[in-house]
């Protein structure tokens, strides 16, 4: 492989963890990225579940591209993307109840997640298989990031713990906001807010 | 005055490629749902099975295997085959027993409107001291910190240590009705004492506990005979 | 001999009012309701306000020097937030939690709104409401007034160890003999306990160890300085007033069995603060003369609703912010009416200009120059 094709393979890969960040730059996603990011474990499974759901489906619709005619390609997308959504279903119910539980319908409802079909239609659709996973493992693990850090903060605040190791000792009191949907609001606030704020200090500091 | 817009006029696809890619599309997908489902099916049956087993054991510390029934509306007592809905107006428990293959105790489920949503419960009867000896929550949306105390609040757990639900003479209802009272004015065994500053959730699982008991024990109690060794 | 005549645009006579006279007026009010606060509840309140008042005062100044907002330390208002919302907690609400309180308070409620005279919530009210989310527990965990010692010792939940949970103050209460009940509010003892406390004892917050607020007299006294000085307006309080009592005794009337007489509801939990010092807040509240008293109808209802059918015991703080967030809608259908404009529904119907738009008006004719709309970021101009 030539650098110039390493090279165009890794900005595919980064476009997604950073400059085209799907929760932080694009704010898509937003109702799994609220809804179970109440512990670290939850998001880290969301974001890895998606990850699947978008990789695996870029590279069917990819694979697929020459031989959809226009008319019907979202029925196409939508019935390949529902496919792995009921695989990454079964999976996580043969893995674990009790997370299967706890993400409830948001597994389902990766089928309705925007960020899968905006890739589908916007990059598989154009390009070949590898360039789509390619991208499509960039915006997963951007999506992952994303979740986790949402999944974090909400963890450490709310229940005082991280991926369900104690942080502070049993007499830890517990900021119930971050465990109820406000806590999601707000600290998906606080992230973007931060976000904007480092962009805008870069943004200052190029111009001078 | 009209400027010349260009529309693009594009081929129509011809109905036979789009049939044709959606057939395709099917099959392909088809074959990778049977796929996942046929290799994760065990998995997912044993996974069920276990998270079932260890609720009701919780529910019944002496239990080492259960078996699941029906008790169906005119009274009479069956086992339950297969995954199959259960008929109209039947009521569903699980027998649990220990190892000698002896009833332990039985598991049912009941469920009553709390806080913010129904409040799903398992508790374990014990045929002996006709009390209820355990309660385990299925599902809650309570509000962490307040609601879901009935989880952990040690006072609130010793209510259910023998929770008195004897039946009435006639064996038609419970003699005592179970109701939840006010935090410290426990004063009979059919009585909750709540938690202060969660009544709404501990009133759900008082409620939840005195419904399904008052349509389930009726009917199991004169048929308890039968079950008393693992069939 | 020559006059100098002065010649500039209107407003030739100036008020001697300036945002940060008011605001020093308030805080001068606002000083014996927390010296009488102090009083019921020892060094433990005067901590607590002390903390509440210097986050509020770091996090203002911090906002301001990094320049995302307007305003300055000088102009008290900050001071206010932190005193109002260290009447509106516990006395004995752990130090830490009040510094988070604090925090939220000014940050979110105020700053990122753009700072003073921005925005939208009353901020002690945003912070009290982030509290009541987060801390439920600790929020309503009072203790009761009028303890001996209480000058020389802390309430022991004052003093957690920050994250931590506060210990329990059933146990230091047996200590001085009194039972746990005492530290149940006279509106949490209404709704769970069915007890109703004497509207005397809790006009003047002087009947024994009861677990409530600075003295409503006391309160009303302070607020009618206010309004007499005409920093505050007055009708804002009488509107929540009256229409808290009219919804009230319309209830009581209905029904004296389970509601409580109305005299307990106006005196109970924070509504004459509230009232007073929350809901007459410049910028949260209308300046319409109708929308006034819209907007005090509307937090006296809620108040009142909120406390009788929900499964909170105080619904002041709510009923404030959700006018707060109806205050421009408030104004919008309070606007008066113009000096010399006639009234008439069907004019504003029918179109006053030619419906044949001329030619030269379009945007897409060549010549038309569309202004660029500027917006202003809220910031100091740059020296």
């Amino acid at each position: 492989m030539t650098t110039a094709v390493q090279a165009r393979n890794f900005d595919e890969f980064m476009e997604g963890i950073w400059r085209q960040n799907p929760v932080f730059i694009m704010v898509l996603g937003m109702c799994p990225t609220l809804a179970v990011t109440v512990s670290a474990v939850n998001a880290l499974s969301m974001g890895v579940a998606t990850s699947f759901v978008l990789i695996c489906s870029c590279a069917l619709v990819s694979l697929m591209r020459n031989v959809t005619p226009k008319e019907v390609r979202i029925a196409v997308y939508i019935v390949i993307i529902a496919t792995f959504v009921t695989v990454v279903d079964y999976a996580i119910q043969a893995i674990s109840l009790a997370l299967y539980d706890a993400l409830g319908a948001f597994i389902q409802l990766i089928v309705v997640n925007c960020i899968i079909l905006g890739r589908a239609e916007a990059h598989a659709a154009k390009n070949p298989p590898i360039t789509s996973m390619i991208n499509a493992a960039g915006m997963g693990i951007g999506f992952t990031i994303g979740l986790l850090s949402l999944g974090v903060v909400r963890e450490i605040l709310g229940a005082g713990t991280l991926f369900g190791v104690s942080l502070f000792g049993a007499n830890f009191q517990p900021w119930v906001i971050m465990v109820l949907p406000p806590g999601g609001f707000f600290v998906l606030g606080s992230w973007l807010l931060l976000f904007s704020w480092w962009a805008r200090r870069k943004e200052v500091a190029k111009n001078v | 005055m009209s400027t010349e817009i260009p529309v693009s006029v594009s081929k129509t696809t011809p109905t036979v490629a789009m049939v044709r890619t959606l057939g395709l599309v099917s099959a392909v997908c088809g074959l990778i749902i049977v796929g996942a489902y046929q290799s994760t099916f065990d998995a997912v049956a044993d996974n069920k099975r276990i998270a079932l087993e260890r609720a009701v054991f919780k529910v019944i510390p002496a239990a080492k295997s259960i078996v699941e029934f029906l008790v169906l509306p005119g009274g009479a007592i069956e086992k339950k085959v297969g995954a199959s809905d259960t008929a109209v107006g039947a009521l569903k428990f699980y027998a649990a027993y220990d190892d000698t293959g002896k009833l332990a105790g039985i598991a049912a489920e009941g469920s009553a409107k709390g806080y913010a949503d129904s409040v799903r419960l398992l508790y374990g009867y014990s045929p002996d001291c006709q009390c209820i000896v355990g309660v385990g929550v299925v599902s809650m949306r309570e509000t962490p910190g307040i609601g879901d105390k009935i989880l952990v609040d040690k006072a609130y757990l010793k209510n259910f240590v023998a929770l008195d639900v004897k039946l009435n003479a006639e064996l038609s209802a419970l003699a005592n009705e179970v109701k939840t009272v006010k935090h410290g004015t426990k004063t009979n065994p059919w009585q909750i004492d709540a938690i202060a500053g969660a009544t709404i959730t501990s009133r759900a699982v008082g409620r939840a506990i005195n419904d399904s008991a008052q349509a389930l024990l009726p009917k199991l109690v004169p048929g308890l005979d039968k079950i008393r060794s693992k069939p | 001999m020559s006059a100098t005549i002065e010649i500039r645009s209107a407003p030739h006579v100036k008020g001697g009012y300036s945002v940060e006279k008011i605001m020093r007026h308030v805080v001068y009010s606002l000083l014996p309701v927390c010296a009488f606060f102090v009083f019921q509840y020892g060094i433990s309140a005067l901590a607590s306000m002390v903390v509440i008042t210097a986050t509020c005062l770091l996090t203002e100044r911090f906002f301001v020097r990094t320049g995302t907002q307007s305003g300055s330390i000088s102009d008290f208002s900050a001071t206010i937030t932190g005193l109002l919302l260290a009447l509106s907690v516990p006395p004995g609400f752990p130090l830490w939690m009040g510094v988070v309180t604090g925090f939220i308070a000014i940050a979110l409620g105020k700053a990122l709104f753009g700072g003073i005279g921005f925005n939208v919530f009353n901020p002690a009210l945003v912070g009290r409401a982030f509290a009541q989310a987060a801390f439920p527990t600790a929020i309503a965990s009072y203790t009761a007034s009028f303890l001996p010692g209480r000058f020389t010792e802390f309430i022991p939940s004052s003093l957690a160890w920050p994250l931590m949970i506060p210990p329990e103050t059933a146990e230091w209460l047996k200590l001085k003999q009194l039972d746990a009940l005492a530290g149940a509010t006279p509106l949490g003892q209404w709704k769970f306990e069915g007890i109703v406390a004497s509207a005397v004892d809790l006009m003047t917050s002087l009947g024994g160890h009861m677990a409530v607020g600075p003295s409503p007299l006391l309160i009303i006294a302070c607020g009618a300085y206010l309004a007499s000085r005409r920093f505050m307006d007055w009708r804002i309080p009488a509107a929540v007033i009256s229409s808290a009592g009219l919804v009230a005794s319309v209830l009581y009337a209905y029904n004296p069995s389970h509601f409580p007489n109305p005299l307990f509801t106006l005196f109970s939990g924070g509504l004459m603060l509230g009232a007073i010092y929350m809901a007459t807040d410049m910028v949260t509240s209308p300046v319409t003369s109708r929308g006034v008293w819209i907007y005090g109808g509307l937090i006296g209802l809620l108040t009142v609703v909120i406390r009788y059918f929900s499964g909170l015991p105080e619904g002041v703080m709510y009923a404030i912010l959700f006018a707060n967030a109806a205050m421009p809608l408030i104004e919008r259908i309070s606007q008066p009416a113009v000096f010399g404009a006639v009234a008439t529904k069907k004019a504003r119907r029918s179109a006053a200009f030619s419906l044949e738009t001329p030619a030269s008006t379009l945007r897409e004719s060549k010549d038309v120059v569309i202004p660029i709309k500027v917006v202003s970021n809220n910031q100091p101009p740059k020296s």
